[in-house]
């Protein structure tokens, strides 16, 4: 078994040395961040190589976060929709309700190792805010947090806990005022004040090394699966699945199952109104390659290669772009890539809560929502395994005014 | 001979210092990109800088981020930009550098990017998010086409980076004045001229110094530490000022302008 874990890496040599998946990647940032990158590569090789860095972020994964989390057998789900079985990898049980605490409190141990006495971080549905504000709390750092201002709006409870943990919420009124806007500020920030702050990105995207960076943080997820379910089916799963923002938690479930051929992976995208309707998340099913935040990836952009508004229901996913490692995933046809509606996602999020119990991040519920027509496709013998990446307390207010008052009297 | 060298050599052999002025194209209309320039040129600014808007200016400060915005929601498109590109050199031999960032330059292709801007008489071009790591394939088109391809340097980069730097940049090497993004400043941080100091110590092609330079005086500082200064928020602050006037007035205050940043670095030595 553990041989089988440790197998080598097929994937595990991309990026490249400058950064590159392919022709995805690399460092498109203005000159004053190349030091600034440069000096975090080399503190992050010196930190991974380092058996105390380590130890000291699994004892915190484990007793601040609360990790492993659950890999749980839904077996009224599975009985409801009648097809392979389904597992819930509960990545909501983390500390703050989300995955993304994996990341912050490896980036926050290896800023502290840097000497940085000052955190900032961009967010869009306030989970990586809350994640990043918590574990600048835990190590006494001054921490900012810019988020949009359409966000701020829509993530209200997020907006008062990150203030509670004593960070600093700066509202982003340009563009879009979503995410994409709060990274562009929260770069500007960086560049004006490289010397003492560290950029604590969110997600598996901007310049290298941070798309390395995130997914090995966040492959937690996809090693523990992966005992999990082995002592669970005695075999692998036949799909992994996990939606696609950023697409951390999708890279940190997916990663380690690379050299694995016969796992199939499946990203979930937002098409928001529809993907016809042109007010979607989705630059993987229609998007082109291009350049925003430090990386190249595929886009919503439109010909003149200005950055195109995006939508969906679910602040996480509302992202112009997605993470370089996927970009090269989805042109390698190792992972297949599809997205789901507005609508799809909260009849999803109704459909977990009813059967198991469980209210999903309308981020997380996206992955939930393929799971109807998922199933078929495998014996009833397969599992099929699916990133729970947050809970959904904080989208309970935007639902509420989104389902049609009957299905909640 | 490319016209950027050409103006650098000269400014060199007769140890005057230069102005680079930079502007939004389209911005506040895009009939106006061009009046704007030619008054430029005309009252002393040595070579231009036209700005193409992008969505995500991160590298941009506020001034320059809206008057992007504004140029973007009149639909400015590439061709457009070509189009009064042209205009302009029929009108004026003033060198131009188009500075934008990359992914519109990506989306258009690097090669047919480069040609038309060759054959509509630009001379130079600046992408402040294409660090030299990145810029392999469009540093050997501009090589191709005879465009000056110029890189830029920062307070923060490291002595063997800025002497690589110095190798590569063609003609000159834009020196950024502050860690931050662009915008005019008040005074002038002490740090910066003994940087200017060091970067003369290390590189022999000239370089102009950018980023937060607003006033005549501010100008004439600088310049001693270098072979000249870029002025661009604060142009745009100036054109926003008087936007609500008459194309006239708008002109008139950007001849004063102009020929007070001019004039204050006029006959400026070296102060070492």
């Amino acid at each position: 078994m553990e041989t089988v874990i440790e197998k080598k890496n097929s994937n595990q040599q991309l990026p490249d040395e400058r950064g590159h998946f392919g022709i995805y990647g690399g460092k498109y940032v203005p000159e004053i961040l190349i030091p600034v990158l440069d000096e975090l590569e080399k503190a992050y090789d010196k930190a991974r190589k380092d058996p105390s860095f380590q130890s000291e972020l699994s004892s915190y994964l484990e007793d601040y976060s609360g990790r492993p989390t659950p890999l749980y057998f839904a077996e009224n789900l599975t009985r409801k929709l009648g097809g392979a079985k389904i597992y819930l990898k509960r990545e909501d049980l983390n500390h703050t309700g989300a995955h993304k605490i994996n990341n912050t409190l490896g980036q926050i141990l290896l800023a502290k190792r840097m000497g940085k006495t000052r955190i900032i971080a961009e967010t869009g549905a306030g989970q990586h805010g809350v994640a990043t504000a918590t574990v600048a709390a835990r190590f006494g750092l001054q921490c900012v947090i810019y988020m949009g201002e359409e966000d701020m709006q829509r993530q209200r409870l997020n907006v008062f806990r990150m203030r509670l943990l004593g960070a600093e919420v700066k509202c982003v009124s340009s563009g879009s005022r979503t995410l994409k806007d709060a990274i562009n500020e929260a770069i500007r920030d960086w560049v004006t004040n490289v010397r003492d702050t560290f950029y604590l990105i969110g997600s598996v995207v901007g310049p290298h090394p941070y798309p390395m960076m995130v997914r090995d943080f966040q492959s937690v997820i996809g090693r523990e699966t992966q005992k999990q379910i082995f002592n669970k089916e005695k075999k692998w799963p036949a799909c992994l699945v996990a939606c696609v923002g950023g697409g951390s938690n999708a890279m940190g479930l997916f990663y380690p199952f690379l050299p694995h051929p016969e796992v199939k992976m499946l990203g979930v995208e937002a098409a928001g109104l529809g993907l016809e309707s042109g007010h979607h998340s989705a630059p993987l099913s229609c998007g082109h390659p291009g350049v925003l935040h430090g990386a190249m990836s595929y886009l919503l952009q439109n010909e003149d290669g200005q950055i195109q508004l995006t939508h969906s229901v679910s602040a996480g996913l509302d992202y112009p772009g997605v993470g370089p490692e996927h970009s090269y995933l989805k042109d390698s046809g190792r992972v297949e890539y599809t997205a789901v509606t507005d609508e799809e996602a909260l009849s999803a999020f109704q459909l977990l809560a009813e059967t198991e119990g469980i209210i999903p991040a309308l981020e997380s519920a996206h992955a939930v929502a393929v799971l109807p027509n998922l199933v078929h496709q495998f014996d009833s013998g397969d599992s099929v395994v699916v990133c729970l990446s947050g809970r959904g307390d904080k989208d309970v207010e935007i639902v509420a005014k989104r389902l049609d008052s009957i299905a909640l009297q | 001979m490319n016209r950027i060298t050409h103006t650098i050599e000269t400014a060199r052999q007769n140890q005057h210092k230069l102005l680079s002025i930079f502007i939004t194209a389209g911005y506040p209309h895009l009939e106006l990109t061009v009046p704007l320039v030619l008054e430029a040129a005309k009252n002393g600014a040595d070579m231009i800088e036209i700005g193409i808007p992008f969505s995500d200016p991160l590298a941009d400060g506020p001034t320059i981020q809206q008057s992007s915005q504004v140029a973007l929601e009149q639909g400015i498109t590439l061709t457009q930009i070509f189009d009064l590109v042209s205009d302009i050199r029929r009108q004026s031999p003033v060198p131009l550098i188009l500075m934008g960032y990359i992914n519109p330059i990506l989306q258009f292709g690097y090669k047919e990017f480069l040609a038309k801007a060759a054959e509509i008489g630009v001379d130079g071009l600046i992408v402040p998010d294409l660090p030299p790591e990145e810029a392999g394939e469009l540093k050997s088109l501009c090589q191709q086409f005879s465009l000056s391809n110029i890189f830029l340097i920062s307070p923060n980069t490291p002595s063997e980076r800025i002497r690589y730097i110095g190798e590569l940049s063609t003609d000159f090497v834009y020196c950024v004045s502050v860690t931050g993004v662009t915008g005019a400043r008040k005074g002038i941080n002490p740090n910066l001229l003994k940087f200017l100091r060091h970067v003369r110590e290390l590189i022999t092609k000239p370089f102009l110094v950018g980023f937060g330079i607003a006033t005549p005086e501010d100008a004439q500082n600088i310049s001693r530490h270098c072979d000249g200064v870029i002025v661009g928020s604060a142009f745009i602050d100036l054109i926003r000022n008087n936007a609500n006037k008459s194309e006239l007035e708008l002109l008139t205050s950007v001849a004063k302008y102009i020929r007070n940043l001019k004039s204050s670095i006029s006959g400026v030595t070296d102060g070492y």
